[in-house]
């Protein structure tokens, strides 16, 4: 309700109106019919377009080599067929087939159902409705994933850059301060839940022999992200407590600073394994684990900055002085929102961790700022949408454009710089995450011209 | 008992007297005004009582309580409700969540019910959202409730504000020049908001005004500040006639 009102005058998006009245249980089934037709038949499909193999990022990684093999001729006269073009067109017709003619065919057959389903859920309580639609996201997702060890990691990796993502918007965006130090956050979570499981559990090198044995020790996992999210936090209560007392841009000197200090303390403490990091995590950090703890974070970040207590960050950012005048405790709700914050990177370090299984000091450096910047900006501030969109894109897209090697360098920045000039704030900035809303039935909200 | 009491407040901004030995007294459901020339330091003295800024010297009690040295906040929550001279809006939220955020003080469901959603914050937020439409009506404004506050004309951007600091649930209102820039129009349904406020609530209000018809026609009792001081302070007709008051107004009428 509120959105539109203060987005005024915008029209159905040129993607909704493709997809027709589909409401979002239709596009997840569609989304499903198109894993299923890429399990079942897409080595057939990439063999009949004479494809190497079958693409594993909906096509964008097998253009990217082709362009990066082009490019290689023509300045470093490197060997080039030129029949391997063919793989250019033949890339797009396989995500056509595969993926887009599905999902538009299967939510618009589909829709008529899907909306009576949804209207169904719609009346039930909540949480049913949000298992019901997470279920198939989980399935389609896991499905996907299944095909390759490569969309796996890749998939657990932007799950995670997602929660780090909307972690850091609670700060740079509802907040609107400017903190540097999440990657330092990241790390103290990655670390200290590191020095839980491998300590307790695991013989290494490092940090000695494992002091507990114990059947299904994977179910103290929970208990070693919530130790390493509430270290990060404590961390940050080192930040908060001197860049908040005054009003200015403190913040964000004092947390690169936090970065920077943080990092060579890691690289420093030869008990944490110095510069080389821990390694042997047990593998705990599966897709279901990594799933339901962005799942739930996200819910949980979402709750906080609806609720009229997540509001007052916002009006902090928008007028300080009107806040503390209408009775709000700016200095709490600034304390308040960056230790959740940091408590929710550390969390996303735990998991890293245990994805990688291998953690090192110059994981969590200043490159590592750079990209959950860009995924906050380039997403959308102040926006859970916005940042779920930011963390997908511009992981798959560092992934998709791995081969062009330096010129990836220059494509993503272009891209930022594109939509640092047509959207300041990002592509879906300051809109509301309204979850009864998203699930509804669309039967009501028919594009009207 | 005066509900607002000021004994001798006197401020600096380091070597500047901004205002000099300060008294006000305001009894519950009275209006009282204060005029003056620009840079007179009104606004000030409202920063001062609102805990913008601390005095230097003095006392400012709130319903018997000293308030001075509390955090701008405390003090908006013990009961004091503000405008601002310029627009202090919050521009990327609604109409609606301004009101709404102006009950901060008193939600009480904790952090648990901000991240769990628990039925006791659905409850709570569902009462504060009531109440915050109603205010909306009371200043005329119900229907722009879900417009962002960037989309309204001037004039009902000022009675978001005005409806904001209704939500503090304030013993003392205190209006910072509320039809500055205004047409007379809108002027017009301002003070008909103000009265009625007043006569329905009940409310102490402090009001700062260049209007002079304004503040003659709503005030029960009017103060003249001139260079931090108060050089006159009586009824609408006494204040009217002083011959201070004209001179800091018109200057000195000289005979050559």
């Amino acid at each position: 309700m509120t959105k539109e009102a203060i987005s005024p005058g915008r029209g159905p998006s040129a993607v909704r109106r493709i997809l027709g009245p589909a409401p979002l249980l239709g596009l997840l089934t569609g989304a499903l019919a198109c894993v299923l037709i890429e399990r079942f038949f897409g080595q057939q499909v990439s063999d009949l377009l004479h494809l190497p193999k079958m693409p594993v990022l909906f096509g964008i990684l097998t253009i990217s080599k082709v362009v990066a093999g082009l490019v290689n001729a023509l300045f470093k006269g490197a060997a080039f067929e030129g029949i391997e073009l063919l793989q250019l067109p033949a890339a797009g017709v396989y995500f056509a087939v595969v993926y887009l003619l599905p999902l538009i065919g299967v939510g618009r057959i589909t829709a008529g159902a899907a909306n009576r389903a949804a209207a169904a859920l719609a009346r039930m309580p909540l949480p049913a409705s949000a298992l019901v639609h997470l279920g198939l996201m989980y399935v389609t997702l896991h499905v996907w994933a299944g095909m390759s060890d490569y969309r796996l990691i890749t998939l657990n990796l932007t799950l995670i850059a997602v929660l780090f993502t909307l972690s850091l918007n609670i700060i740079n965006g509802y907040m609107g301060e400017f903190s540097c130090s999440h990657p330092a956050f990241m790390a103290i979570g990655a670390y200290i839940s590191s020095l839980f499981t491998v300590g307790l559990f695991v013989d290494d090198k490092v940090l000695g022999k494992a002091l507990v044995a114990m059947p299904m020790d994977y179910l103290t996992f929970p208990l070693a992200l919530i130790l390493g999210g509430g270290a990060a936090a404590a961390g940050a209560l080192i930040i908060a407590i001197p860049s908040f007392k005054t009003r200015g841009d403190y913040l964000a000197i004092i947390s690169l600073a936090f970065l920077f200090i943080v990092k060579s303390l890691f690289e420093n403490l030869q008990v944490l394994g110095g510069a080389r990091g821990i390694a042997g995590q047990p593998d705990w950090a599966t897709l279901p684990v990594i799933f339901a703890v962005v799942v739930l974070g996200i819910w949980i970040i979402n709750n906080f900055v609806t609720s009229t207590l997540g509001k007052a960050l916002n009006a902090v950012r928008d007028d300080e002085t009107a806040a503390e005048a209408m009775t709000v405790n700016t200095r709490r709700v600034k304390m308040t929102a960056f230790l959740v914050g940091a408590f929710w990177a550390g969390v996303a370090g735990g998991l890293l961790a245990h994805v990688l299984r291998y953690i090192n000091p110059a994981m969590f450096g200043v490159q590592k700022l750079a990209e959950v910047l860009a995924m906050v900006y380039f997403g959308g501030l102040n926006s859970v949408y916005g940042s779920i969109v930011g963390a997908v894109s511009i992981s798959l897209l560092g992934e998709a454009l791995r081969p062009l090697e330096i010129l990836k360098w220059i494509f993503i920045p272009l891209l930022l710089i594109l939509v640092m000039i047509y959207r300041p704030t990002g592509l879906v900035a300051f809109r509301d995450f309204d979850l009864r809303k998203a699930m509804g039935p669309r039967t009501d909200s028919r594009p009207k011209v | 008992m005066a509900l607002l009491r000021v004994e001798h407040m006197t401020h600096y901004f380091g070597g500047l007297r901004a205002v000099h030995d300060y008294n006000l007294e305001i009894e519950a459901g009275q209006i009282v005004g204060l005029i003056g020339p620009n840079g007179a330091g009104k606004t000030t003295i409202f920063n001062l009582l609102t805990g913008i800024h601390t005095p230097s010297e003095g006392r400012i009690l709130l319903d018997g309580r000293p308030i001075n040295g509390l955090a701008p906040n405390r003090i908006a929550a013990l009961g004091l409700g503000r405008t601002f001279q310029n627009l202090c809006l919050w521009r990327h939220m609604s109409v609606l969540d301004h009101v709404r955020l102006a009950h901060y003080a008193r939600i009480d469901y904790g952090l648990a019910g901000a991240f769990f959603g628990t039925a006791r914050r659905h409850r709570q937020e569902a009462r504060i959202e009531a109440r915050s439409r109603e205010l909306l009506e009371l200043v005329g404004i119900g229907h722009l409730a879900d417009q962002g506050v960037l989309n309204l004309p001037y004039g009902a951007q000022r009675r978001v504000e005005l409806a904001r600091a209704l939500a503090v649930a304030p013993k003392v209102l205190f209006l910072d020049e509320p039809t500055v820039g205004m047409t007379p129009e809108e002027l017009g349904q301002m003070m008909g908001i103000i009265r009625q406020l007043h006569q329905q609530l009940g409310l102490a209000i402090f009001l700062i005004e260049h209007r002079l018809k304004m503040v003659m026609e709503l005030c029960q009792r009017i103060q003249t500040l001139v260079f931090g001081e108060v050089i006159a302070e009586g009824t609408p007709g006494q204040i009217q006639n002083d011959p201070r008051v004209i001179e800091a107004y018109l200057g000195k009428e000289t005979v050559d």
